[in-house]
């Protein structure tokens, strides 16, 4: 008789582990799952949470699933199952969001952005560069119907910022940040001399190198030119491009880089200028809240970076952050959009923004802003972001591009080395491309 | 069959039934998986996936220089640890195995950095190396050697280097362990014997130490050529594969393949072909080893 229980346990055991691997519970349509990835905002969205679910009394259940790499993984297996939540974020590159959509797991909310509603259209209520993001524009290169299919619940831009202590220090006008690139290697030359460290970037994360150098290659050819790098009708071996990855050099050559700047990631680039080991760091408006909490009493201004050229204006990467999309196939996609309206309301966006210091997606939003937050917040509308371009660069020419600077950073290879070896890998791409190979 | 006989196996089969599936599931299912989208072009994400035959292979093997780029880096720092971490490990247990005063915390003090997270070493020796504020540059001064100072990981001439000796400090505790184990099973009669017949500690160590201790040469020199050369969670949390390519290794490349250029099935591709040479490598050792111990 017990053996016989034995037995049975154990298929019963093995039937219910079995169906615990099963999708999420599709029944209660009254609860709403958010995944994120944002440990940083975890009190905050879960207060929020329960503002909403006092006021419309649906439950909204926020998942941290953090650090964004793992999240983004996470993301992309629960897309391959149908286990994806009601709300989510596609974190990558536009491509990555077309394909969810081309999958069905992302909602199209043109329609409801572009709903009359009293005091405007939902649409209305953001910066227009905070939708940008999530928007495909007809005749797109993914073949995705044109619309919007996400919204951002912050905005940011990517700049330089300095030390104003510093700068006086050295005997610098802290309210005279340097307006060109001989300038800055003027105000360099003068901290230096004081026995200032300059520069530190976090260019251990090639991202932060392909920002600055697509900053000073849209300052110097402009988009259009930039843009047609792109498609192949300029090589990377044009002057432009060769003078763009002199800059590096010129960092590299006059030692204005803090040493181990080229391999350093975010987290220690962000003490060293918090910790006041750097002059100029190059880093996003989410680092008001990072050096807040590594400094209080850091002194600092934000800027764009110093022009090259006057003839085209300095655009510099943001625009819509921190985004979420609605799950397409969710029973749930009514009370997930309501949500996602309510989060982006003036109110929330407000407590979203003194919480975290933030830029708010919402333009009615901009209230009370710290001085270096409002900073960035004047240079939005010189944002751009590769998740916006027309056109995008293959990964593969992107990737060579960014690890060619970290070499002519360490003094290794020249900026005319580097444009040959990245025009090899383009016109590679190419042929590929071509031949309808991978 | 009588009916006691169906009765066992199906009572069997149901037994094993569960462990079968988990293994199916987990382990079988993804592995021959891996090799089905080597041969697509997915990104990961499609519901879609575009049969591409051979033609990642063959870009991999043609005009990927990258990726071999990165497993030379891979075979330089496995050089590395074979020989020097080893070294150190065998070296450190003979001296555990000579009941020295003391010598059990010395191996729990061996053993504490395999224990560890790899990114936690990571972090720990990104501050050992700072090129402004390292421990590492600052007792290079203390001792009068302050010219040597420099940004370890970001300097293309050390930067490999660096990481590999993070490497083996985190790794030769698993070396220690096991090679400390072999030599406690010498029978101590062997070493009283030479000893009475007049050897010395070379001729001791060359004569019984050594040809006894072959299968566990073997072992530790499979694990350190298998774990070294799949090396990722260190570099991750120190230089990144940088600066430029010259601490990339094949886990770094594919995983940046697959995440940053969601180029799943390439990525698949560069696991398969990776796994084909470690493979390669297990069996050539296996057979080298078999020859040595013939000898």
């Amino acid at each position: 008789m017990s053996y016989v229980c034995v037995r049975g346990f154990i298929i019963l055991l093995f039937v219910v582990l079995v169906s615990g691997c099963g999708s999420l519970d599709k029944k209660d349509l009254n609860t709403v799952t958010v995944w994120h990835w944002m440990s940083d905002r975890e009190s905050v969205f879960q207060a929020l949470a329960n503002r909403f679910e006092n006021e419309t009394h649906i439950k909204v259940k926020f998942e941290l699933y953090a650090p964004s790499e793992s999240y983004a993984q996470k993301v992309k297996a629960a897309a391959q199952t149908d286990t994806l939540p009601d709300i989510f974020a596609v974190l990558g590159e536009k491509r990555d969001l077309a394909s969810f959509i081309k999958s069905g797991a992302v909602a199209d909310l043109t329609g409801a952005l572009n709903k009359p509603e009293d005091g405007g259209t939902w649409k209305s209520q953001f910066f227009e560069k905070a939708l940008a993001v999530n928007e495909f524009l007809p005749d797109n290169e993914y073949g995705i119907k044109a619309g919007i299919y996400g919204v951002s619940i912050d905005v940011a831009a990517i700049q330089m910022l300095y030390n104003r202590k510093l700068y006086r220090k050295a005997g610098l006008d802290p309210d005279k940040p340097p307006q060109t690139w001989e300038e800055f290697l003027e105000h360099c030359k003068t901290l230096k001399e004081n026995g200032i460290p300059c520069f530190v970037g976090y260019f251990g994360e090639i991202w932060a190198i392909d920002a600055l150098a697509s900053n000073y290659a849209m300052n110097l050819m402009g988009e259009d030119k930039y843009f047609k790098t792109f498609e192949g009708k300029v090589p990377y071996t044009d002057p432009d491009w060769v003078r763009v990855l002199s800059l590096f050099k010129e960092l590299a050559d006059e030692r204005i880089l803090v040493d181990g700047a080229v391999t350093m990631v975010s987290k220690s680039a962000e003490q060293t200028f918090a910790n006041e080991r750097a002059a100029y760091t190059f880093n996003g408006s989410w680092c008001v809240h990072v050096y807040k909490g590594m400094n209080p009493d850091l002194d600092y201004g934000a800027m764009l970076p110093p022009r090259l050229s006057k003839e085209h204006p300095m655009k510099v990467w943001g625009g819509g952050a921190s985004s979420f999309v609605v799950n397409d196939q969710s029973f749930r996609r009514a009370n997930a959009i309501q949500f996602l309206k309510w989060l982006t309301k003036e109110k929330q966006q407000s407590t979203l923004a003194a919480e975290t210091e933030n830029l708010p997606a919402n333009k009615k939003s901009l209230g009370k802003l710290s001085k270096v937050l409002a900073e960035f917040a004047d240079d939005i509308r010189y944002t751009t972001h590769p998740n916006v371009f027309p056109v995008h660069e293959d990964p593969e020419v992107t990737v060579a591009l960014d690890k060619g600077i970290q070499s002519i950073l360490i003094g290794e290879k020249t900026p005319e080395q580097i444009a040959q070896a990245v025009q090899r890998v383009k016109e590679k791409v190419m042929k590929k491309s071509h031949q309808g190979q991978p | 069959m009588s009916y006691f006989k169906a009765r066992k196996i199906i009572g069997d089969t149901i037994f094993i039934l569960p462990a079968f599936l988990l293994f199916f599931t987990f382990s079988l299912y993804p592995f021959f998986k891996v090799f089905e989208l080597s041969a697509t072009d997915w990104d990961g994400i499609s519901r879609s996936v575009q049969w591409v035959g051979l033609a990642n292979f063959k870009d991999l093997l043609t005009e990927n220089p990258t990726f071999w780029l990165s497993m030379r880096n891979a075979f330089y720092i496995t050089f590395l640890a074979l020989t020097a971490q080893n070294l150190a490990a065998l070296f450190l247990a003979w001296l555990c195995d000579r009941d020295i005063k003391g010598g059990n915390v010395y191996r729990v003090i061996f053993y504490l950095p395999p224990v560890l997270s790899g990114i936690v070493v990571g972090l720990i020796w990104n501050w050992i190396y700072d090129g402004n504020y390292g421990l590492l540059n600052h007792f290079l001064s203390f001792i009068g050697l302050g010219d040597l100072s420099r940004a370890w990981l970001s300097n293309r001439k050390t930067a490999l280097t660096a990481v590999a000796v993070i490497h083996m400090w985190k790794g030769f505790g698993w070396g220690f362990v096991i090679l400390l184990a072999g030599l406690q099973s010498i029978p101590r009669e062997l070493y009283e014997a030479a000893r009475v017949d007049g050897a010395n500690g070379w001729v001791v160590f060359k004569n019984i130490t050594a040809p006894l201790m072959i299968p566990v040469f073997i072992l530790v020199s499979i694990l350190t050529i298998l774990g070294t050369m799949q090396i990722f969670d260190i570099i991750i949390a120190t230089t990144g594969g940088g600066p430029g390519y010259h601490t990339e290794v094949p886990i770094t490349r594919i995983v940046s393949t697959m995440i940053a250029s969601s180029q799943f099935g390439y990525a698949c591709a560069m696991g398969v072909l990776f796994g084909l040479i470690l493979l390669a490598l297990s069996m050539i050792q296996i057979q080298v080893s078999k020859r040595v111990r013939q000898v």
